[in-house]
């Protein structure tokens, strides 16, 4: 039984931990289930007899959280950011893994949140709970802006505190009986949210993927979108574009044959577009946007890469009233009732933030900052390529896919981490299609995306 | 709280004609007619086995029902449990101030730790936990207890027993038959048919008879309760330790409204010895701050707390909330700091003193009236007794003819029947106008 290590540490200071200005508090603790080998920073609870004799309720442990083989991706490169800061304390880290927003939130964003706070200590002003499915003149921005003519309406919107609490939420919507499909590689919380759920089987070591998981395997040859006659049926399609981490963006040939793909499978895809407006290329932005899509698609996205709204919390998921479960009940009304019973809306503050965001002011603000975003990815891109990398992504994503063929990429990770200080995330975290390469991604001050370009010259050259 | 009429459209020519089956919930949808493609997707099975839409949203629609049929009526809402008093300003200055930060460089904070600021889990240990043994890091920080209630159900899964009050907040019940513990529900009882439900009534003081009560895995227990408003003692709760300790069972003790105990009782589980190898705790900041609508709660996961191969219950809801999770508004954490500072909650507690002032008016005014009324004491609720009676024909009676919102006790479990909850969040006027109404009325 692993001791309860690094629970009781906190080791992260802000202060050590950034260079050139203190940018993202990266606060990721480091409590992951995972047996720790060669830190050094362990504090136990107990020693192993006492622990021996502790105290054991007669309740079992759920099997389905057991299946998982590691802690999630994100606390697990965090941790290790933080063991390396403990080696080595003067290091200057720049952190290029988790995609963490770094640049402040524009100010007409951020005034209609005070607004908004000051307001609820006024009578007039003071709001209690709001809709579950979020405040009205929200719901109906997000359709006029992102949906317009593409016949989503208002309360087809359901707004919630990001996206990758909606997919746990259509998890529990969809329950324990479905099959599902994901990219190889994707975002973990997919997989993750299905292991939890009891959709698969158990992990196979040997191929490093979950049992009972269609993985949909993405890579260079296949322009990183899946060869759907290979594909088995599943019930759901996971379906991230522009791609985490790849930074793929499936066109429309692409998109109409996915929508075909799941309408004669009778499938459901659940399309994430949380990166939807760092699209360069003329691409759909939304699923919405291929005919058919509603009666087989659902749609989640998020402020969070918008509007820097990472730590504020806001996102929403669609879910078109077309869509329907195999005896015709709509999947809808049991999305909205999920929401009544395990939700209570997302904060009444973050939603006063996210109507400014829509407002022209407020997009034309997002637009700003991603377009910096989008700058740095261009220099990342630029470093890699002159080095000789083959480099995928970067063009309609804030991600840059760098290939190191042959190479295991939680070595890489280590080596560059190691070499250069400079944090990234091991392609392998994101599924064994990810092997073999690291995900560089672009957010950060513009300095220290210039200086982490200055040293992966210096240490590729 | 709005329910979507969203049933309303034919939508693609497709050849598939469906009649919407009787079990599709209580709603008006009885009268629409799908036509369109059906995935192959089966709808999840649990959910079929919820009767009806979640109770306050119920509440909600009866309302909006109700104004369309009487305009100009004035309706006084006594129903769900949301606080209506301004959150004093020490509190929002904070969120505001955080919210300024965000626009500057070194006040801009991205992702935060997924199980909350270091500093308000401090905070927390310190002002609710202190000499309990609580530590920091075993305070993990959310939006809200009903989200921490879903959350707790996909860590315990699907194999679990549970046992619940009865009558009991709803959220646990379905959120038991979300996650698939709860079994079929049985039409004439109401009850389904793997959940234990322990009656609490007058004649037990509102606590369990835990001799009568088989073992389960998990037992939730509500205290000060929602919706009787009573608030277990020393004694009550040092049994349900036992017996949780001689079943080897999990307590999962929703504080939610302990800031309003008046006499002394308990505020946490953990007051109890050896409570913290056999409990989790909830709380939240919405009836304590008027958080409803800011969203901030909390859950206690003690180190001690093992499943039965020895594994911490602590490591696998670390991994719940770092998974399905992504943390608190860092706003209404900044919200929740205020909230525990000197200043904060001297604040906030004269607010709760206005609405147990509320309380005891709704207390007095229907035990003038003659009837039984039980809670207020400890608790923002009043539990009205009205023998012989359905409580969802009182709830409408009421509702028609004074145009007060109520709750009807059989939303809370079948041991609500014959019971309404009135609670006492509203303004002092409008609190003294329903007694007004009331006293012509009954």
């Amino acid at each position: 039984m692993s001791l309860m290590n690094n629970l009781s540490t906190s080791m992260i200071s802000s202060s050590s931990s950034t260079f050139l200005a203190p940018t993202s508090f990266n606060s990721r603790t480091q409590s992951v289930s995972v047996p720790l080998k060669n830190i050094n920073i362990v504090k136990c609870v107990a020693t192993p007899q006492e622990q021996q004799n502790a105290y054991k309720t007669k309740v079992s442990r759920n099997a389905n959280i057991a299946k998982l083989q590691a802690g999630y991706l994100f606390p697990e490169v965090a941790r290790r950011r933080a063991a390396h800061l403990l080696k080595y304390p003067n290091a200057q880290v720049i952190s290029l893994g988790i995609g963490d927003t770094t640049e402040p939130i524009p100010d007409v964003i951020t005034s209609a949140m005070s607004k908004r706070s000051h307001a609820l200590s006024t009578l007039e002003g003071y709001s209690g709970y709001g809709a579950e499915q979020g405040e009205k003149a929200l719901r109906a921005a997000l359709a006029s802006t992102f949906y317009r003519n593409l016949g989503i309406e208002d309360d087809d919107i359901f707004v919630s505190d990001g996206a990758k609490c909606d997919i746990s939420r259509l998890q529990v919507v969809f329950g324990s009986s479905v099959t599902m499909a994901v990219q190889d590689p994707s975002y973990p919380a997919y997989v993750d949210s299905s292991v939890i759920m009891g959709q698969t089987g158990q992990f196979q070591k040997d191929v490093e993927k979950y049992g009972n998981i269609e993985y949909m395997r993405c890579t260079p040859e296949n322009g990183f979108f899946p060869d759907l006659s290979k594909v088995a049926r599943t019930d759901i399609i996971f379906f991230c574009s522009p791609n985490n981490p790849t930074g793929a963006a499936a066109t429309r040939e692409q998109l109409t044959r996915l929508v075909k793909f799941a309408k004669d499978n009778g499938s459901i895809i659940v399309y994430d577009s949380a990166y939807a407006m760092y699209m360069s290329d003329d691409n759909p932005r939304s699923i919405f946007e291929i005919p058919g899509a509603k009666e087989v698609a659902i749609e989640t996205s998020s402020f969070s890469k918008y509007a820097g709204f990472t730590g504020v919390r806001l996102g929403w998921t669609v879910v078109p009233k077309q869509l329907l479960f195999s005896d015709g009940f709509p999947v809808a009304k049991d999305f909205n009732r999920i929401i009544c019973t395990c939700f209570n809306g997302a904060s009444n503050i973050a939603q006063a933030g996210g109507l400014a965001c829509l407002s022209p002011e407020g997009l034309e603000a997002m637009q700003e900052v991603i377009g910096f975003y989008k700058e740095n990815t261009k220099i990342i891109v630029e470093t890699f390529n002159s080095l000789g990398f083959k480099v995928y992504g970067g063009k309609n994503a804030p991600y840059v896919w760098v290939h190191f063929p042959g190479r295991n990429s939680w070595d890489v990770f280590s080596e560059i981490l190691e070499k250069t200080h400079i944090v990234t995330t091991p392609g392998s975290g994101f599924g064994p299609g990810g092997e073999g390469f690291i995900r560089v991604s672009a957010f950060g001050h513009r300095e220290n995306v210039l200086e982490a370009c200055r040293r992966f010259e210096q240490l590729y050259n | 709280m709005y329910y979507s009429q969203f049933l309303s459209r034919v939508c693609m020519p497709h050849a598939v004609l469906l009649q919407p089956k009787e079990s599709w919930n209580s709603s008006k949808s009885n009268d629409e007619i799908i036509v369109g493609h059906c995935t192959k997707v089966p709808r999840n099975s649990n959910l079929e086995k919820l009767r009806s839409g979640y109770l306050f949203p119920e509440i909600s629609r009866h309302e909006s029902e109700h104004l369309q049929k009487n305009p100009d009526a004035s309706l006084i809402r006594l129903g769900i449990g949301d606080t209506t008093q301004p959150i004093p300003d020490t509190i929002t200055l904070a969120m505001a101030e955080q919210v300024r930060g965000l626009s500057t460089i070194q006040g801009y904070r991205g992702y935060g730790a997924e199980q909350g600021n270091m500093a308000l889990r401090k905070a927390i240990a310190g002002k609710f936990y202190q000499d309990m043994g609580i530590k920091a890091n075993e305070i993990f920080v959310s939006d809200g207890a009903q989200c921490d209630i879903s959350r707790l159900q996909m860590l315990l899964g699907s194999n679990v027993t549970v046992a619940v009050q009865d009558p009991s907040f709803p959220a646990y019940i379905d959120s038991s038959v979300v996650v698939g513990q709860a079994g079929e529900l049985e039409e004439e009882t109401g009850k389904y048919g793997n959940i234990i439900y322990m009656n609490c009534g007058p004649e037990n003081d509102f606590f369990p008879d835990l001799s009568t009560i088989p073992r389960t895995d998990i037992i939730f227990l509500c205290s000060p309760n929602n919706p009787t408003g009573h608030a277990a003692s020393w004694q009550q709760l040092k049994q349900l330790v036992e017996f949780a300790e001689a079943n080897g069972s999990i307590i999962v003790h929703d504080s939610a409204y302990a800031a309003y105990i008046r006499d002394g009782s308990p505020r946490s589980i953990f007051a109890i010895p050896g409570a913290k190898e056999v409990a989790i705790e909830i709380s939240s900041f919405s009836k304590f701050a008027g958080f409803t609508g800011v969203r901030l709660g909390w859950t206690v996961v003690p180190e001690e707390l093992l499943y039965s191969n020895g594994f911490p219950v602590i490591k696998d809801f670390n991994r719940i909330v770092c998974t399905c999770f992504n943390g608190a508004s860092n706003i209404a954490q900044a919200g929740g700091l205020a909230c525990l500072s000197t200043d904060g909650y001297h604040d906030l507690c004269k607010v709760i003193d206005y609405y147990m002032e509320n309380a005891k008016i709704l207390v007095d005014g229907f035990t003038s009236l003659g009837w039984k009324v039980y809670g207020g004491k400890n608790a923002p609720y009043i539990w009205v007794h009205f023998p012989g009676m359905s409580s969802w024909n009182v709830f409408a009676e009421i509702l028609k003819k004074t145009n007060i919102v109520t709750v009807p006790g059989r939303g809370f479990g079948p041991a609500g029947e014959e019971y309404i909850r009135v609670s006492a969040f509203g303004q002092r006027q409008n609190i003294l106008e329903a007694i007004r109404r009331l006293n012509s009325f009954l």
